[in-house]
């Protein structure tokens, strides 16, 4: 049973962070702008969260500094998201390109700015991690449901949660939800109700800059000790959610319930007697998150439920 | 006149829209470089010139450099046109790096094992690292064109799932254990010099430029004159009109792929059997070549001859940039500058149609005042002294 919990556990540290990313994607693309800068978002804003705890540890520590460091993660990641915002709404650039541009950018410029600004000249910046929970009071205590959900965790996991419900009533339950979905797809008919097309599509983007740099810290700070400019593809994976997801946010929910358990399954087979007795090489483990991402690519991209007007630069003169 | 006219500005279209993107894509390398520069002059005024200097002259600066930044260009021109290819089907090939590694292991592979083949050994490790490169890009090549599966997110997952394998079968086949990386191909595996070590002493430079030039001009010839190729640019420009057309356009799909791969395949072989002492190491890091290839694509306009000058150029920084650590500057602000210049790629089709705009409307102009004068000319207005002599 231990190990059940513990992989449940180790599930959410991985589940989280994607299911926060993907839903900001979803916000990005439901507005009309096909986001793939998620990754490199990811990494400005895991940086400068990484960089404030790095910088505020000595005097601050725990759960107040986790969320301060969430905040400066969520306002980078925004601040980042506006390039492409610009590039993909005002330009009416690639928004492909746009995108590939600003995950190139995102780990120079943290490797850069960490050479630059450490004493040591080194491109990690270390943390020391004083945010997990051992046990939450009263609640830790419900047997089974207490060790599942809250022993061994990080605010995050609850943080992450609030802002799956937050984004599913903003989406279906309000006017800002309505317009932006109207704007994805089919922005003419939105324009001529008076609604700015323009105003939407960088709000969506911005939502989804602010939850991915949020992302790119929440998977961080469980599962390392520094920040060396990578969130290992997980921007990538995120979007992978999205599409398995089908736009919608239960299902990217759900979408990345399981890719948490593969990718589990992936860092943690060692620890799990069953595998570990059969004896096969830990490559094949490693491969299974991105060998699952095209298996189900396969069954859930014929029926594409994808916005309409999602990657078309918005041309109100066009007919 | 008119039709004269309007014949002239059909034709000239192409032409403008080619220059406007040559223009373009300057005009973001000049916005590039001058960001890196404010950037290096932030971190360290006093160093900054010094070290811009380092980034714009380095490649040049002896023939040793000139001849390594041929070296590092040539891995990224393949990719480069991998990624090229691809885009002209309008598939973003964003699984160059997978491909790359791929077609380095099947080159290392056949440089190992197989050292009886003698004289012709380095070309048949640069075929096997081509069908290798190959064949790891058919699976999004058929995942696109049957079950509409986004060939990006296909492509990334195969950069992860192509650098496992690698690394697994590395470890099988031609593992050298306390190095923890691939034994040294044989001698008659590497690419001959062609003479550019003659020519570029003390440098790292071999033939294998000479084999990705003219692998670009082989596929500018096959995008250009060839039927298969305007199958594939008609499929790139719009995939219905070329399905009515009688276009096969999932066949058109995969085989892009399928070259794109290949392309970045004979990358990956042209790196590794250089005879520069390289060898795929067993680490979980991806090939950054593959990356650096879209880079060079989408400077290069997906041309195969833009490309082999946009290689030219990054490896031309690159090299620069590393000279620039000798002030002390960081050579990140290399990859700093070339997103920039990407990011401002992007806006190419902004600044093309503004110059395709302007010479239109220039053009047009001269029609109206052309057809105005034609107007006075045939009936003109009773006591007008202005053109009665004429009529």
């Amino acid at each position: 049973m231990n190990t059940v919990y513990f992989l449940f556990q180790q599930t959410m540290f991985f589940m989280i962070p994607l299911m926060i990313v993907a839903l900001g994607g979803m916000y990005s693309e439901r507005s009309g702008v096909i986001n793939i800068a998620l990754e490199g978002i990811m990494i400005m804003g895991g940086f400068s969260g990484i960089l404030f705890i790095n910088r505020m540890q000595d005097t601050m520590s725990g759960q107040g500094l986790l969320l301060l460091a969430l905040l400066v993660s969520a306002v980078s990641g925004m601040i980042y998201s506006l390039l492409h915002a610009y590039a993909s709404v005002n330009m009416k650039a690639d928004q492909t390109i746009s995108g590939t541009a600003l995950n190139l950018l995102a780990p120079a410029f943290a490797i850069y700015t960490a050479r630059l600004i450490q004493p040591s000249h080194v491109q990690q910046i270390n943390f020391t991690n004083t945010f997990r929970v051992e046990k939450v009071p009263v609640l830790g205590d419900i047997p089974v449901i207490g060790n599942l959900l809250f022993q061994n965790t990080y605010i995050t996991t609850y943080i992450g949660f609030a802002i799956l419900i937050i984004a599913a009533v903003v989406l279906y339950k309000t006017r800002f939800g309505l317009r932006l979905r109207s704007c994805g797809e089919h922005p003419q008919a939105a324009d001529a109700v008076g609604i700015s097309v323009y105003g939407i599509r960088y709000a969506g983007v911005m939502i989804s800059g602010a939850l991915a740099g949020m992302g790119g810290l929440i998977f961080i700070i469980p599962t390392s000790t520094n920040f060396n400019a990578t969130v290992s593809g997980y921007g990538f994976l995120a979007l992978a959610v999205l599409i398995f997801g089908q736009w919608n946010p239960w299902k990217i929910a759900g979408a990345a319930l399981f890719f948490g358990l593969m990718k589990t399954v992936s860092a943690a087979y060692s620890s799990i007697p069953f595998l570990m007795s059969l004896n096969i090489t830990g490559y094949v483990y490693k491969m299974i998150p991105y060998i699952a991402t095209l298996v189900v690519l396969v069954f859930s991209s014929r029926s594409s439920q994808a916005p309409k007007a999602e990657g078309i630069p918005y041309d109100k003169g066009a007919r | 006149m008119k039709e004269q006219r309007s014949i002239i500005k059909t034709l000239a279209a192409p032409d403008i829209s080619k220059a406007a993107g040559a223009i373009s894509s300057i005009i973001a390398i000049a916005v590039g470089l001058i960001f890196g520069f404010f950037i290096m002059l932030i971190s360290d005024p006093q160093q900054a010139w010094a070290g811009f200097k380092m980034i714009l002259t380095g490649g040049l600066s002896s023939g040793k450099d000139f001849g390594n930044v041929l070296y590092y260009a040539t891995p990224i021109i393949m990719t480069g046109l991998s990624v090229a290819f691809a885009f002209k089907t309008s598939l973003f090939n964003i699984g160059a790096s997978g491909q790359f590694i791929m077609g380095a292991y099947g080159a290392v592979l056949v440089g190992v094992k197989l050292s009886s083949l003698g004289q012709i050994q380095w070309f048949v490790a640069l075929l096997a690292a081509m069908v290798f490169g190959a064949v790891w890009a058919i699976l999004p090549g058929v995942l696109k064109a049957f079950f509409n599966v986004n060939e990006v997110i296909s492509c990334i997952m195969l950069n992860y799932i192509g650098m496992y394998t690698v690394n697994m079968l590395v470890k099988e086949t031609v593992f050298h254990q306390y190095t923890n990386r691939s034994l040294p191909v044989a001698e008659t595996a590497n690419i001959p010099k062609m003479g550019l070590d003659k020519l570029f002493p003390e440098s790292m430079v071999g033939g294998g430029i000479i084999v990705a030039i003219i692998v670009a001009i082989i596929m500018a010839i096959i995008l250009n004159k060839t039927t298969f190729g305007y199958e594939l640019k008609a499929c790139g420009i719009n995939r219905s009109a070329a399905r009515y057309a009688g276009i096969n356009e999932k066949k058109s799909i995969i085989l892009a792929m399928v070259f794109s791969g290949a392309l970045a395949g004979i990358g990956g072989g042209l790196l590794y059997l250089s005879g520069t002492g390289i060898y795929i190491t067993v680490v979980d890091t991806m090939a950054p070549q593959g990356f650096d290839g879209i880079s060079v694509a989408l400077l290069g306009m997906s041309n195969p001859i833009g490309a082999l000058f946009a290689g030219l150029f990054i490896a031309y920084i690159t090299v620069g940039g590393s000279k620039m650590q000798l002030v002390g500057f960081v050579p990140e602000i290399i990859s700093i500058i070339t997103a920039i210049i990407i990011y401002c790629a992007a806006f190419s089709l902004m600044i093309r149609n503004f110059f395709v705009d302007r010479r239109m409307r220039k053009l047009n102009k001269q029609d109206e005042e052309e057809s105005v004068k034609k107007e006075t000319l045939k009936s003109p207005p009773e006591g007008d002294s202005k053109g009665g002599g004429n009529v």
